[in-house]
This record gives structure tokens, sequence and C-alpha cells, in this order.
């Protein structure tokens, strides 16, 4: 972007949002809103502690098994969805529920059936994610040229084979962006699990934080989520890139 | 010089078994209970040559060879390939396809090697075949490209290299020219004669182009819809020793040109 005939550096407004954010911080109007300097200060203090480590390894296990389950089982039902018009059929309503319903009340419902725990953390950060990529896998497999597998059938494919080697290439493109904002949403969904259900990792600091008034561990924490989240977004939006060369030309 | 080669080998082969690579014995195609692709349908295909479908839109040319392909089954009647009956795809029998159904994401070789993959045959191994037939085709050097960077007359040729490499003894193309130049389709028909020649395989070739088909077949099969049948079968006696520019103005060679377009044009009247 240009302003004034001088190009801008990336991300130049959340320069201006910083500044503004550290004025309103500085004239003390409220205690919710800390100044962003001490923020970031308490930000280098409280990471290197063991009780955020720990927090932030609990945290990130659960997000990778909840994820991987996601992509593992996500991936394979949106392909089936995408060839077969009757598994479509049977599932795509419940699909199409779960990824407007407000899972956080489902919660509950998880404690009942899978216990407090770990393994609850994990089913709910499957749950955020898993929806999305199922309908982005669909998506992707429903544009595959009808030629493509007909090629990968009359060159004697298994059905495994016409999976691994001709359906997720083929639908790559959109796998990719399922996921990456089966991810986005994942994020959100482990800490929910972790603040209703047992109340570990940084689900236990931030409400440790909140309930104590700690506006700055608080602040600092959610920005230290929010990078992480920005970083795999971002990861996966590189890989996407990446596909995309073919992502145009796959029409024939 | 070359007819006459021809001609010659044939006798020597001739059992009559064998001298058919492809028998289509009373194939019916019923769409949805009401709408027939095809009504009872018998047709051979000699071995060693090309045949050509050739027909109006909707006279059952591509249903036919994707029947023949294992791609579609027919509601009845049976496919002979060797004499044996098939059912579904088989490593006999490679197909070429309209519009390439090349992997965008995967190299020419990768491409070309694909049919030896699925076989699970070793990396090595596929390549060098894949590289022969990449070169048969006029791609060396193209090994490393993707599908996006070549033409549409070279992805084609992509699509031919891999039907080649996996050696099966009948070649079905369905209608390959189609999504490519007139210039390039011109050399490409060349190019097919010179394969034909020296692969001694069977083709079978869906083309809606009338001069398309007299100029690469040895063989014409022409197909008419509603009721779907062969009305006709024309063997070009056309000397293929000449020179491609002098063969497209021979007068056998307009003569059967015009004599089918005669028959069809009764047709589409």
């Amino acid at each position: 972007m240009k302003l004034f005939g001088y190009k801008l550096p990336m991300m130049s407004s959340l320069l201006i949002w910083a500044v503004l954010w550290e004025i309103v911080g500085q004239l003390d109007m409220t205690i919710l809103l800390p100044p962003l300097s001490a923020i970031l200060a308490k930000m280098v203090e409280i990471v290197p502690t063991n009780s955020f480590l720990s927090a932030f390894g609990v945290t990130a296990r659960a997000f990778l098994v909840g994820t991987g389950f996601a992509v593992a089982i996500g991936i394979p039902v949106g392909v089936l969805m995408g060839k077969s018009v009757l598994i479509d059929r049977l599932l795509l309503p419940w699909v199409n529920m779960f990824l407007s319903a407000p899972l956080t009340a489902l919660v509950p419902v998880l404690m009942v059936l899978f216990g407090i725990g770990e393994q609850t953390v994990i089913i709910t950060t499957a749950l955020f994610a898993i929806w999305i990529i199922v309908l982005d896998t669909r998506a992707g497999v429903k544009q595959i040229s009808s030629s493509l597998v007909e090629m990968a059938h009359s060159f004697g494919a298994s059905s495994f084979q016409a999976f691994f080697k001709i359906y997720i290439w083929a639908a790559l493109p959109e796998i990719l962006a399922g996921v990456r904002i089966g991810f986005i949403r994942a994020v959100k969904g482990v800490i929910i699990g972790q603040l209703l259900v047992s109340v570990v990792g940084f689900g236990r600091l931030f409400e440790l934080y909140s309930a104590n008034f700690l506006m700055e561990h608080f602040w600092a924490l959610l920005l230290v989520l929010f990078f992480a989240a920005f970083t795999l977004a971002e990861g996966l939006g590189y890989l996407e890139r990446k596909v995309d060369y073919y992502a145009a030309s796959r029409a024939p | 010089m070359t007819s006459q080669g021809n001609t010659a080998l044939k006798t020597t082969q001739d059992a009559p078994q064998s001298d058919i690579a492809v028998s289509v014995r009373n194939v019916s195609k019923i769409y949805g209970g009401a709408i027939h692709a095809l009504n009872d349908m018998t047709l051979d295909f000699p071995r060693g040559q090309l045949t050509s479908l050739l027909g109006p839109s909707g006279c059952g040319k591509t249903t036919l060879l994707k029947i023949i392909g294992g791609l579609l089954d027919q509601t009845s009647g049976e496919i002979l390939v060797n004499g044996k009956p098939v059912d579904g795809p088989g490593p006999d029998r490679a197909f070429v396809f309209q519009d390439f159904a090349l992997m965008p994401w995967a190299t020419v070789i990768r491409n070309v090697a694909f049919g030896l993959e699925l076989r699970g045959i070793a990396k090595s191994e596929r390549e060098a075949v894949a590289e022969k037939y990449i070169a048969a085709v006029g791609l060396s050097g193209f090994e490393k490209q993707y599908p996006h960077e070549l033409s549409g007359g070279m992805r084609q040729r992509v699509g031919l290299a891999r039907a080649l490499s996996v050696n099966a003894d009948v070649l079905l193309l369905d209608e390959p020219f189609s999504a490519v130049d007139e210039q390039t389709r011109r050399k490409f028909q060349e190019d097919l004669l010179a394969l034909v020649e020296h692969e001694k395989k069977t083709f079978i070739f869906v083309t809606h182009s009338i001069e398309e088909a007299v100029y690469v077949s040895d063989q014409i099969a022409l197909l008419l819809a509603r009721p779907s049948r062969v009305s006709e079968i024309i063997k070009p006696d056309i000397d293929r020793s000449i020179s491609p520019d002098a063969l497209r103005r021979d007068p056998v060679y307009l003569d059967t040109v015009e004599r089918i377009w005669s028959s069809l044009r009764s047709y589409v009247e």
C-alpha cells in the first residue's frame, strides 16, 4: 500500500494500533487495558518461567493431538463425501449443523461422555477443527475432473492408490485451506476446552489472570497465543501458495 | 514399398483368431433404462491397424470406446480382447484422453511413468521406460517440466507417451487432437501414422473429423445415431508411402472424404 507516494511496510497498520494502545494505556483510563510496553515487558518476564512453559507444553500437546485427529479423520471423510453421493447426502446435514453449532455449549455433554480430563480437551479441539476440514476437502474433491479419476482407473489404480495418488493431490489446495481455517478454530477449541473442562495449561493461566485482574499477564498470554496462531496460519498459507501453480490449471 | 511389406506380413500370420485384436459382440448400452447410447453393436478391430470410429455427436462412439476401455459397463453383449472377454480396465489396453488427464502436480516424466508406478515398478526402471517414450513422442528435454508449462499439443504427447509406456496391445484414443490447434493437429496426425507403423499396436481412434479419419485410418467404422449402429466400414485404399502433403491432395484420399461426407450428409439433413 502507498500513502503520499511512500510505500508502507507490511503490517504498518499494526504499528498505529500499537501506538494508540500505548497512549490509552498510559492515560490509565481503565484497569482492563495496561500500556502495551508494560504488557511486552511482562511477556518477556513470564514466558521463560516454568509454570508458563509447562502450560504451553500441555496446551500444545492437546492442540497437536486434537488437530491430528481432525486431519486424519476429516480428510478421508471429506474425500468420501466428495466421491459418493450417498455418503454425501447422509453426512452433509450433520457437517453443516456442527459447523455452525455453538460447540462451547456441547462441552458439558462431552464431559459427561468422556470425563474431566485431557481426553475431553482433545475431543473439543478436534470438534472445533474437523468440520471445516471435511467441508473444504469435499469441495476440493467435487471439482476434480472426472477424466483424471478415469485415467487412474484405466491404468489400474486401486481405490487406495486413487486416494493417495489422485484425490489428495488434486484436492490439495482446498484441503490446505480447510486445514488452515480448522487450525485457527482449534486454537479457540483447545483454550475453551481447558477453561471449561480440566482447567489446565493456558486455560488455567487465563482463568488465574482474569480472576485476579492481572491484566498485564492476561494480555501477554493472549499476545503469545495470537502469535502462535498467526505463525501456524502463515505456515499453512505458505504451503497453500506453493500449490497455487496448479490450483488454477486443474480444470480441463 | 511399405504397403507391400505390410501385406506380406499379414498373409504370413493370417490365423483367423489372432488377426482380430478387439471384438465387440452385440454390445448395447442403455442409460437410465431409456436412453439407448449403443444398440446391439458388433464390430471387429484388426490387429496392428488403426481403426477410426467416426460419426456425428450422439452416435455413441465415445461410449463404445469407454466400454472397450472398461471405464463403462455395457448393458449387454461382450467385449473380447485377444479372444478373451474383458470386464473393467486391464493392462492389455491403454487410454488417451480428450482433455489429456495429466496430473498437474507431477512432472512430465512422472506423468508418463504413472501407469508403471501404479504397477509398483521401481523408480529407476519405470523412468528409463518413460524416457524412451518421451523421446518417441518428441518431448526429450521436457522431462522435468510441469503440464501447465507445456502447450496443448505437447500435453497430449505426454498423454500418448503415458499410454505407450505401459506396453498395452491396444491403444484407445478419445478425440485426442480435438483440444489442440490446427497446425499441431496436422503434425500430430503425421506422427501418429509413424507411430502405428513403428509400434505394431492396435489403435482405436475416436474422431468427428472426416479428413482426420481418412488420413490416419486403415479402417473407418462409420457410426450413426438414433438408433446407434455401424452404418458402413470403409477401408481407405491410400498409398501411404507418398509424402504427407501429397497424400492430402491424393485423389483416393479426397474421394474417400467425399464419399463419407455424402453418407453423412443424408443423415444430417
